[in-house]
Order: structure tokens, then sequence, then C-alpha cells
């Protein structure tokens, strides 16, 4: 959704759904899928869906993606890792916690 | 002296003389002037590094690389230089999920808040809320779509990766910031489709009686130039009157009517915007009282000239407490911090009446012409309760307007019975992205003020955390007696102190 216009100055790689994304490090991982090509981050609760990050400063709730097994993270919210693994989220989660993939 | 960086629960005071909550130009302000008076200084911040929404990035960002953000933006630059040379400990990326003014012994305020997902309880005598604003929410059909963005989103993605939207950007809604980012964009290379301006045409009267404070205001010049900028620039349609965006798993295009005709416009992606307003959730939460502000159109918590909320020892500052900008953010912040400081008696009244009185007219400068603003952007009606009964208005437990007509109807007290009905207000959210419409719908459909009909009632945790979290907190005897219905045994609590 985004393009960035400036090359990011210190690359920093993680994992989305299996395939592998470049951004730069002090990004939040949100603004880096978006600014990597991912068009819907979940798939939302009641109705299936799809949604994407709305606000991006930690209001709306759009972008809770999987990090690192952990569910609900608010990816506006947090700073990428090299070697983070996130996936997306589709409908209701789970009293374990267990990640969709 | 330097900034002391918290990156993990452990490295945290217990106790703070005061808490400032929210790292943008109010927080920022406050924080420097009340570490400069020598009071240990705690701020939380759910972002990254300083500088709020406005001045996002500043410390990353760099005028010869980001030189589209405009000049105003690095005026951050030096808030966030005086911050870092204060004494003064920073949480970044924490949560703060609680405040209760009356918890702790001996007048101290209590907080609950999350770093690195680790929670912690630790109290102050004295908090600072500086949360800061939110856009209004503008529901319309579609805008839940992937590809359909708030335009602070838009910015924040300019200013954090200097991300610019790809494809056809199509702008819609109401306000400064519309024009602003507009002109952001602009300079960032960015082409733009359209920009559909849902202001009322009507409101330029009732504004008309506002403007010789606005010909006094500081924003005068940059407000008209960016005007004129875009105009000359991007194609325009005024008195825009009902929108719905298109598409099925993304956007696709803006359908409009303007001027009785209807349109439909191609787009990858649309910023809609439609104003902004105080976010209010860990004031509410915290019990301070929430007023209703008709020319802002939004709640609010009801303060002082001083910042004093009606809850002793909260204060609330900046857009948090009404929308008045950033440099009027800065100010009131340094005023708030003054203010809470003498009460604490950790400066005398004598020494800081001088300052406050030449802060207070400082302020004053950066009130001039908001009353002009207020009233020529005030949203119309039909974007603040939609009559279209598809719209979505709590998006996270998906409950559309037509719903809520329909169960309003029944005669529902208020906005917290509607969400015993229909669980709106009751996902992650917690009601932050529908809270507004929903008291807009009811007002419009018993034909009364919103003031009359009230916002949702909120409570700890503000931000949803993990019980995880929860369950890890060091416990307390007081705690363990409330979960267990015992005491602890003596030796069990030095046990538990240890660990801890």
């Amino acid at each position: 959704m985004f393009l960035r216009i400036r090359e990011p100055v210190e690359a920093v790689t993680f994992s989305f759904d299996g395939r592998s994304v470049t951004a730069a490090r002090g990004d939040t991982l949100a603004a880096a899928l978006l600014a990597a090509g991912v068009e819907t981050f979940r798939d939302s609760v009641v109705g299936g869906e799809p949604r994407a990050p709305y606000c991006l400063m930690g209001i709306c709730y759009e972008c809770l993606v999987t990090i690192d097994g952990i569910q609900n993270r608010q990816s506006c919210l947090v700073e990428v890792h090299e070697g983070m693994v996130v996936n997306s989220q589709h409908g209701a989660r789970l009293v374990t916690g267990r990640a969709d993939r | 002296m330097s900034m002391r960086r918290i990156t993990d629960t452990g490295a945290l005071a217990l106790h703070y003389d005061l808490v400032v909550v929210g790292a943008g130009p109010a927080g920022l302000s406050a924080a420097i002037e009340a570490a400069a008076a020598g009071a240990s200084v705690l701020v939380a911040d759910e972002n990254l590094a300083p500088g709020g929404q406005i001045y996002r990035a500043v410390t990353r960002n760099a005028p010869e690389r980001q030189d589209f953000l405009g000049k105003d933006y690095w005026k951050g630059r030096a808030i966030a230089e005086a911050f870092s040379a204060s004494l003064i400990d920073y949480a970044a990326a924490t949560t703060v999920w609680s405040l209760d003014a009356a918890a702790a012994e001996g007048g101290s305020a209590s907080l609950g808040l999350t770093l690195g997902g680790e929670a912690r309880m630790i109290s102050a005598r004295a908090v600072i809320l500086a949360t800061g604003a939110m856009e209004r929410p503008m529901p319309i059909p579609g805008w839940t779509l992937p590809g359909v963005v708030s335009a602070g989103a838009a910015q924040i993605a300019l200013k954090s990766v200097s991300g610019i939207p790809g494809g056809r950007i199509v702008l819609a809604g109401c306000g400064p910031l519309l024009y602003l980012l507009a002109d952001q964009l602009l300079r960032a290379g960015a082409e733009i489709a359209a920009l559909l301006d849902t202001a009322d045409r009507k409101q330029r009267l009732a504004a008309l009686r506002h403007l010789p404070g606005f010909l006094l205001s500081p924003y005068l010049l940059k407000g008209l130039s960016l005007l004129f900028g875009v105009r000359r620039q991007v194609k325009i349609v005024s008195g825009v009157r009902e929108l719905a965006i298109t598409g099925t798993r993304h956007a696709d295009g803006v359908r409009f009517r303007a001027g009785g005709r209807e349109a439909t416009i191609a787009a990858d992606c649309v910023l809609l915007h439609h104003g902004i307003i105080p976010g209010i959730n860990l004031a509410s939460a915290a019990g301070c009282a929430i007023e209703w502000n008709d020319a802002q159109r939004a709640f609010q918590p009801r303060t002082d000239k001083h910042g004093r909320t009606s809850v002793a020892g909260v204060l609330s500052v900046g857009d948090g407490a009404g929308i008045g900008g950033a440099e009027h953010a800065a100010v009131s912040g340094r005023i708030a911090a003054l203010a809470s400081l003498t009460d604490l008696g950790l400066l005398p009244p004598s020494g800081t009446a001088s300052r406050l009185a030449e802060l207070e007219r400082q302020r004053q400068v950066y009130r001039r012409g908001r009353a002009f603003l207020d009233a020529l952007y005030r949203p119309a009606r039909q974007f603040l309760a939609p009559s279209d009964p598809d719209t979505m208005v709590c998006r996270c437990e998906e409950v559309r307007a037509g719903t809520l007509r329909q169960v309003i109807a029944l005669g529902v007290p208020g906005p917290n019975q509607l969400k015993t009905f229909l669980r709106c207000g009751m996902g992650p959210c917690q009601g932050r992205m529908c809270a507004s419409t929903v008291t807009e719908i009811m007002a419009a459909e018993r034909g009364i003020s919103p003031a009359e009909i009230g916002t949702y009632r909120l409570r700890a945790p503000v931000k949803p955390l993990r019980l995880a979290e929860l369950a890890a907190l060091p416990q307390g005897p007081a705690a363990v007696f409330a979960v267990t219905g015992r005491a602890l045994e003596h030796d069990s609590i030095e046990e538990e102190g240890k660990n801890q």
C-alpha cells in the first residue's frame, strides 16, 4: 500500500506468513508490512472479512497479528526485529493461544 | 544529566513524584519542566520514540532526507533534544492500562503498565495524562476495506517509513489535516487523483464571526498557503454530501454525490479524515469527569485552567484535554507540570505564579483562530450519524448502523446498555472506533444533544493485556487474600518478596 521513497538505512529481515520481508531497523511492523505490499493483515472475527491497519497509531486494533507465537499483537506498536516470525490471523482467537500456521 | 531509557520492568522505580502518560509535545514539555524543578519523573509512551504523532520519528528523520515534512515538523527536534538532556525515566513501547488515583497509600495514584510483555504496578504522587488526540472515526460504506486508511495513518507512514500511498490516491473528508497531508504527499512526489471535500458550505457563515480571531492566528499564513497550494495541484470536489467506498476484498473506487450529481472515481488507496477528537479512555476510566465540547463536537475531560481534572493528583493536557494543536499542547504541558509540582509542595507558589501567568499568555496566542477552524470544519451530520443501515459502526464486533437504530428504537437508555444488547464497543479497541458514532446516532434518533446521551463508561484495563501478564504481577498480601480468601503465611510473603 505504501511505497518507500527513501531507501532503508539499515535492513532487517523477518517473515510474514512464511515469506521473507525486508524492512528498515526502527520501523514499526505494520508500516513495514504495508511498505512490503501486504494488503490484508487478518480476517475479521465475526464476518471473516479482510482487514488491514486503519489508524497506524494504536487506536483501531485492525493490525492485530501473531508474532513469534503470541497472538493479537498490535503490529503498529511493535518494532521489527531480525528473524521475527509473523503470521496473519483468521477468525476468532483460540484460548490456547496456538497460532494459525 | 540525561534521560534514562527503561527497556524492562525491572528498571522501573516503584514510585515517582510524577508519571506522564504520552510523549507528544504536551507530555515531553511537562516532563522537561518537572525534571528541571527536581521532581522524579517517568514518561510512559506506547510509541517506539519520542514525539507523539505530530513529531513522530523526529529523532530518526533528518531535514535533508525527509524534506517533504515541512518546517513545523522540525520544531519537534528542539523538544525531543531537551527531553533527551533531562533527568527523566523514559519507557517507550509501554502501555499504561490502568490508573487508580486513590489506590495506593499516602495519597499516591497507582498505575498498571506493560513493557516488553511484562506488567508492573507503580505509584506516583501526581499523574499528567498527555494521551493526545485520535481521528474522529468516519463511518461510511466500505470503510473497513483494506486500502482505506485514515489520513493520519498516511501521515504516519510518511513520517515513519517515508512511505507514500501507491496507485491512485483519493482523499476524502474535511479539516485542516486533510490539506496538510495533501501538501506533504505532493511534496513527497505523490500524485493525488482527487480530494473530495465534505465540509458543509453553510458553516462558512457560522465561522465568519470567529474570523477576527483567525486573522491574528499564527496559523493564518500557513493555512492559506496550504489551501491555495493544494488547490492549484489537485482536483478538488467540494460540497460532497455522500461517500461510499467500492470494492470486495480491497478498495477499488469511491462513489460520491456532490451538487446533486453522483459520480464514481477509481482509487487504490482512500484516505479518510473527519477532524480529530481527544483520546479520553484513560482519563475516563480513572474517574475524571468528562464533559461535552459542543464547538469541537467531542467529549473531553473537565479541566481547570492549569489542567487539573476532577480527580485530585490527575491532570490532563494537550489535545487529550481538548483540541488546540501541537504548540498549544507544549505550553499546556509546561503549565500543568508547574501547577502539579506546586500542588505537591515541590515548588513554592510564590515562585511559580509569574511564570504560570507568562505561559498562560503564550498559550492564549495559540488559541487564536481555533474557534474559526472549529466552526468552519464542523463535520456534516450525515457523516457523524450514517444513514445507510449497512455501514459498519463498531468495526471490532461488526455492528452496523441499522442494527444500532433498531435497538435504540426499543428504548435502550444509553450507550452502555447498547453494549449489553449488541456488544458494540466491547472488542479489542474498547469503543475507540465507535463511541463517537454510537453517541451521534443515538442523539440523532432521540433528537437531543450528544451531551445528554453521554458516552461509554470505561474501566481498566483500558488496553487489552494478556492474562499471563496480569497473573505474573508481583502479588502483595491483599491481592492473595482477594483471590484465595486466606491470608498468606508470613514466611511465604517473604518468599514472594525474594522472588520479586
